[in-house]
């Protein structure tokens, strides 16, 4: 009902559950005729009922706006009762039917079953499959129970050695940690970077520059380091960086595997005469048949291979309590980028000639360059070849790309003097840096291998296929 | 027999009234049938007008019903009513003001503060126990009632009802048999209409008369014209009768009228005839109580007019009274699952 | 204190509420003369009449309905299903009306009913005279459904249910019967509805169970921890409905580790409430998936000895999965 001129309007009620319209039957009243409120007004039939609409108003019919016969929505207006009322009187609404609003339940979305957005819950990264997988997921992702108390005592999941399930870090494992640990690190990380107040004297040696970011929410472990000394100062004139999440990504991974692995380098002098000579040979045709110039990379990646047919501990991977000999020798090819180092890999390099390496280490660069990388690309490496040395480095110690046991880092081709025979002649030399895991290595094992890429090198002469 | 003076007119049926009740008595058995009636018509209407989603209707049992309440005794006899039992509610206590909170679904309704759907009647200060909406589950309550009362050596009945449909239930059976089995003081009062919504009596059942049926439980059985209050009242008097004296239970079936459709969410034109609606209209037990009272001196036009201006005046108030009456609070929803 | 089996200690308590208020009668199948086809109810019908220890016909239904009635009117009425495998045909007057007598009368009115009934398998029963259909029940606001199995629960529990004003399904292991015993302490002894027992206190994980379970859990328990010095809790839920969440929650964060073990089938079995709740509340501080040992969703346990062997947990079965629980 409502008033819109002096007297009340009369609207066509909701006469059932499911009733939305009604058809007019006959005016039980005319226009000029008393009516009492409860008195039947109007005779209405809809598909459930037939019924009487009952004035709600004592007054005199005032004006008919509907018309016998006429099927109206409900809520429409039927006719004007005059009962004294003006445009600012209302009558009491009749309370609204309960069962009007169990009318519109049809709208809302069907509750049952699950949640609409189709796409399973993922990490960007490939869901291991299989028993290793499963393994492997165990391992890595932590119970509720034990990523609580990591986080409330700044414990690093990674450094506890795990008795459970596939190798997992228990409760118990990290409680026992826990216990047994020097008192320095007992402040609990705050999730806030200003965590500046509960600075320990046992500050990292570094410089405190950079404070510890909080970690993404990635399955990424917590970094364990105790809080910095509050954030670095920032000065007229600095200029601020932010950290992109690649960077933090390389960064954690490199702190991960400096911590976990203790990395022993060795270095081996390698005379490159041989290949020298034979890649000056090739050079020409090979621009000219591949379209892209042959480089010493292919080389030194071909020796390391064969090598570490040799040495099939040198191919292997760290796994709590075992190592694990991997059967296909896939090598990673460390590519330098604007911000970036990252490691695509040449699946089973074994079945390649240098030619198909110095192919895939090409494929391998340019979409690393263009960003066309797959997540396929990037996973599967049992060994990475660094290539330092074409930025002129003579000696670095390159950092193990986890869970490896090894790297090798091909530093500069660099004319010196040696001596050969007992006599000084001018030879290229280049270094082989390599650092192992020495959990699985020592230095033996990892200069035996060093000793057979060497000699492989050293071998080299036109005779040589490339293919 | 019993002449009646009356007045000048001419006496058109002999009125005979039943042992235990007398002239008075008559005409507030009308005025409790007219009242009853009346509440029932002005729930319809606020059902058309959309503001009662669901109403059911006691139209046509109001002689049965009441006839019969006259004979139990408000305050010491307990009722197990189903929807249709508005008039005997009513008599028990139940006010119309109440009713008509039940139907709107607000608070001061006694049988539930807004709960249940309109027609599930109880209050327990009116000794109305509360029921459910499956069929004849409540008459299995009346024989526990019974067994109770029995144990407690109360000088009680317990009066419940359905309609012919109800009988139906396996639970009807069960009662029957476990009251006889104990004689317990208990009515079993069966409203038989003819329809169990749409399903005529014929699909209902192989017997004609429902109270047949005691027979092959070891009870005393009856069956009389529901649209005779003095006919219902004289069968229930006689059933109390037994019960009190510790002679067991009876089935009393009144035959009645439905003369509305099922309920609000159902139209009998789709199963009923045109002619039969009419006929059975035509034998309104209200109006020919009525006609039995004026033409046998009994009520006169003045009687008459002031007991349908009570009666109207009684239903107004009631409807306001409800109307202005709060709805339940959201925050009660979890209220009265357990004790505290 | 005196030392009974459960069916005495249930017995015992019947006949001292019995004595102490006489508006509590006992009606079912064969409990008067007969005392009950397990003897529950021996005896009484001599000293308490055949007005209060009422033989019902063979009807469910007016069994719950008639006991409604008259606790709507006066009496406390203990009624007896003679087994849960036949309750069915009451369901009705147990559902739509004894859990929902007060709620529908804002209280006007209540219910204050107790409906014993022996479940559970074991003793050759087949399909109907062994089911464990409690989880049913166990979910009906307004009734309350109670499992205790050590005889001093029984006793303690039967007379707070007695006592309750609402509704009360009081379950009743017919295997338990007569295998278990236990102190019983004497003189108005109560334990209250809805609260469950830590039975054995651990650290390492927790079984959560109930009924004849309940025992074999607790043999499991004992073994891995005389194997290799684990230190296993075991709690004893007492009550299914309402669930006592303190108890069990607490248990859980202590732990870490969970096994919820009944006989009853695994789908829609209490187990998956308690895990609901354990996964929902207890979360940070879980550090293995909680599990389950249950019955198999098979319709009943069949009647072949093989057959009902394989169909319930034992002490073994229940060990094989804590074992890989506390391992994990």
């Amino acid at each position: 009902m409502s008033t819109t001129e002096r007297g009340t309007t009369v609207r066509l009620p909701k006469l059932g559950e499911s009733v939305t319209e009604g058809t007019i039957g006959a005016w039980l009243k005319k226009v000029g005729e008393e009516i009492e409120k409860y008195e039947p007004l109007v005779e209405i039939t809809t598909d459930k009922v037939s019924a009487e609409v009952p004035a709600p108003v004592s007054g005199v019919v005032a004006r008919l706006i509907a018309e016998e016969g006429e099927t109206l929505p409900v809520g429409a207006e039927l006719c004007v009762i005059d009962d004294g009322s003006g445009t600012e009187d209302h009558v009491e609404q009749p309370a609204a039917a309960p069962e009007a609003k169990a009318e519109t339940p049809a709208a809302t979305a069907p509750s049952n079953g699950h949640a609409h957005n189709g796409t399973a819950p993922s990490t960007g990264r490939d869901r291991p499959t299989g028993e290793a997988g499963a393994m492997e997921m165990l391992r890595t992702r932590s119970s509720p129970a034990v990523r609580r108390i990591a986080e409330e005592h700044g414990v690093d999941i990674q450094q506890v050695t795990g008795t459970g399930t596939g190798g997992r870090v228990t409760k118990q494992d990290i409680l026992a940690y826990i216990d047994s640990r020097p008192e320095v690190a007992a402040e609990p990380i705050s999730t806030q970077p200003q965590a500046a107040q509960t600075a320990t004297p046992a500050a990292p040696s570094r410089m405190p520059a950079q404070p510890v970011v909080p970690p993404p929410a990635a399955p990424a472990p917590i970094p364990a380091q105790p809080p910095a000394a509050g954030r670095a100062q920032v000065f007229p004139g600095d200029q601020i960086v932010p950290v992109s999440a690649v960077r933090k990504q390389i960064a954690e991974n490199v702190a991960y595997s400096e911590r976990v692995a203790p990395h022993v380098t060795l270095w081996m002098e390698v005379d490159m005469t041989g290949v020298v000579a034979a890649r000056s040979l090739a050079k020409d045709r090979f621009q000219q048949e591949e379209g892209f110039s042959l480089t010493y990379l292919p080389f030194v990646v071909k020796a390391a291979i064969q090598a570490l047919r040799q040495h099939p501990r040198v191919n292997a991977v760290w796994d709590g309590d075992q190592i694990i000999q991997r059967k296909a020798i896939n090598v990673g090819i460390a590519v330098g980028m604007d911000d970036a180092l990252i490691v695509p890999v040449i699946k089973d390099a074994d079945g390649r000639s240098i030619a198909g390496l110095a192919r895939a280490i090409r494929d391998l660069t340019s979409r690393a360059r263009d960003h066309q990388l797959s997540v396929d690309d990037l996973q599967g490496g049992t060994f990475t070849v660094n290539n330092p040395g074409t930025y002129g480095t003579v000696l670095s110690t390159p950092i193990i790309v986890q869970p490896q046991s090894a790297i090798l880092s091909t530093e500069a081709v660099v004319k010196r003097p040696v001596v050969v025979d007992d006599t000084i002649a001018i030879r290229p030399m280049m270094n082989l840096s390599m650092s192992i895991d020495h959990r699985i290595l020592d230095g033996l094992a990892a200069a035996s291998f060093l000793a057979d890429v060497k000699a492989w090198l050293e071998a080299v002469d036109s005779s040589l296929s490339l293919y | 027999m019993t002449n009646h003076e009356s007045g000048g007119v001419g006496v058109k049926s002999r009125l005979k009234i039943p042992a235990g009740l007398s002239e008075p008595d008559l005409l507030r058995m009308f005025e409790w049938m007219l009242l009853a009636r009346s509440v029932d018509e002005r729930m319809w209407l606020l059902n058309r007008s959309g503001q009662a989603p669901f109403m059911i209707s006691c139209q046509g049992h109001e002689a049965a019903q009441i006839g019969a309440a006259f004979a139990l005794q408000p305050g010491k006899d307990v009722l197990v009513p189903y929807y249709r039992d508005l008039g005997m509610v009513l008599y028990f206590g139940m006010t119309p003001g109440e009713l008509i909170c039940s139907l709107l679904g607000k608070t001061p309704d006694p049988s539930s503060q807004g709960r249940q759907m309109p027609g599930h009647y109880a209050g327990k200060r009116y000794g109305i126990l509360t029921t459910s909406s499956p069929v004849a589950s409540q008459v299995l309550h009346a024989v526990g009632v019974g067994l109770a009362a029995k144990l407690k050596h109360e000088d009680i009945v317990a009066w419940t009802a359905c309609g012919e449909g109800g009988t139906s239930q396996g639970d009807f059976h069960e009662a029957m048999n476990f009251a006889a089995i104990h004689k317990l003081p208990v009515i079993f009062f069966v409203e038989n209409n003819g329809y169990a919504i749409s399903v005529p009596v014929s699909e209902q059942m192989a017997v004609v008369n429902v109270s047949d049926r005691a027979a092959g439980y070891g009870m005393a059985g009856v069956t009389v014209d529901g649209l005779d209050p003095l006919a219902t009242y004289a069968a229930t008097k006689e059933a109390v009768e037994r019960a009190r004296a510790g002679e067991g239970p009876t089935l009393i079936e009144a035959k009645v009228h439905r003369l509305t459709a099922h309920s609000s969410d159902d139209d009998d034109r789709t199963y009923r005839t045109i002619e039969e609606i009419q006929r059975e209209r035509s034998e309104d037990p209200v109006i020919s109580f009525r006609n039995l009272l004026v033409e046998n001196g009994i009520m006169s036009e003045e009687t008459e007019a002031e007991i349908r201006k009570r009666v109207k005046a009684q239903v107004n108030e009631a409807t306001e009274f409800a109307e202005q009456a709060p709805l339940p609070d959201p925050s009660e929803l979890l209220d009265n699952v357990y004790a505290s | 204190m005196a030392n009974k089996l459960l069916i005495d200690a249930i017995r015992d308590t019947l006949i001292s509420e019995m004595r102490a208020d006489e508006r509590h009668i006992i009606m079912g199948e064969d409990v008067g003369q007969r005392g009950g086809v397990f003897r529950v109810t021996a005896g009484m019908v001599d000293e308490f009449g055949p007005d209060r220890v009422i033989n019902t016909p063979l009807a469910e239904s007016s069994i719950i309905g008639v006991a409604i009635g008259a606790s709507m009117h006066g009496l406390l009425p203990i009624a007896e299903i003679q087994f849960l495998d036949f309750i069915h045909p009451a369901m009705n007057q147990i559902m739509s009306e004894a859990a929902k007598i007060r709620y529908r009368s804002a209280g006007d009115f209540n219910c204050p009913i107790v409906i014993r009934t022996p479940y559970g398998g074991g003793v050759h029963g087949a399909l109907y005279h062994s089911q464990s259909i409690e989880a049913i029940f166990a979910r009906e606001p307004g009734l309350k459904v109670v499992a205790p199995i050590m005889p001093d629960d029984a006793a303690g529990m039967l007379r707070s249910a007695l006592e309750d004003p609402d509704p009360v399904l009081y379950l009743e292991h017919k295997k338990g019967y007569r295998a278990i015993r236990g102190e019983v302490p004497e003189n108005g002894y109560r334990v209250p509805l809805g609260k469950a027992k830590v039975v054995k206190e651990g650290s390492d994980a927790t079984i959560i169970s109930y009924g004849m379970m309940l025992i074999e859990s607790l043999a499991a328990a004992e073994a891995l921890e005389q194997r290799d010095g684990s230190s296993i809790e075991v709690i004893d839920l007492r009550t299914l409905y309402p669930l006592d969440n303190e108890t069990i929650l607490e248990s859980a964060c202590k732990t870490g580790k969970v096994l919820i073990v009944h006989e009853a089938n695994k789908t829609g079995g209490l187990g998956g409430e308690v895990a609901a709740i354990i996964a929902e509340e207890a979360f940070p501080y879980l550090d293995a998936p909680i599990m389950r040992v249950c019955g198999p969703d098979a319709p009943a346990i069949a009647f072949s000895r093989p057959l009902e062997d394989a169909f319930l947990p034992t002490r073994e079965t229940i060990g094989a999965t804590l074992d890989k629980l506390a391992a994990y």
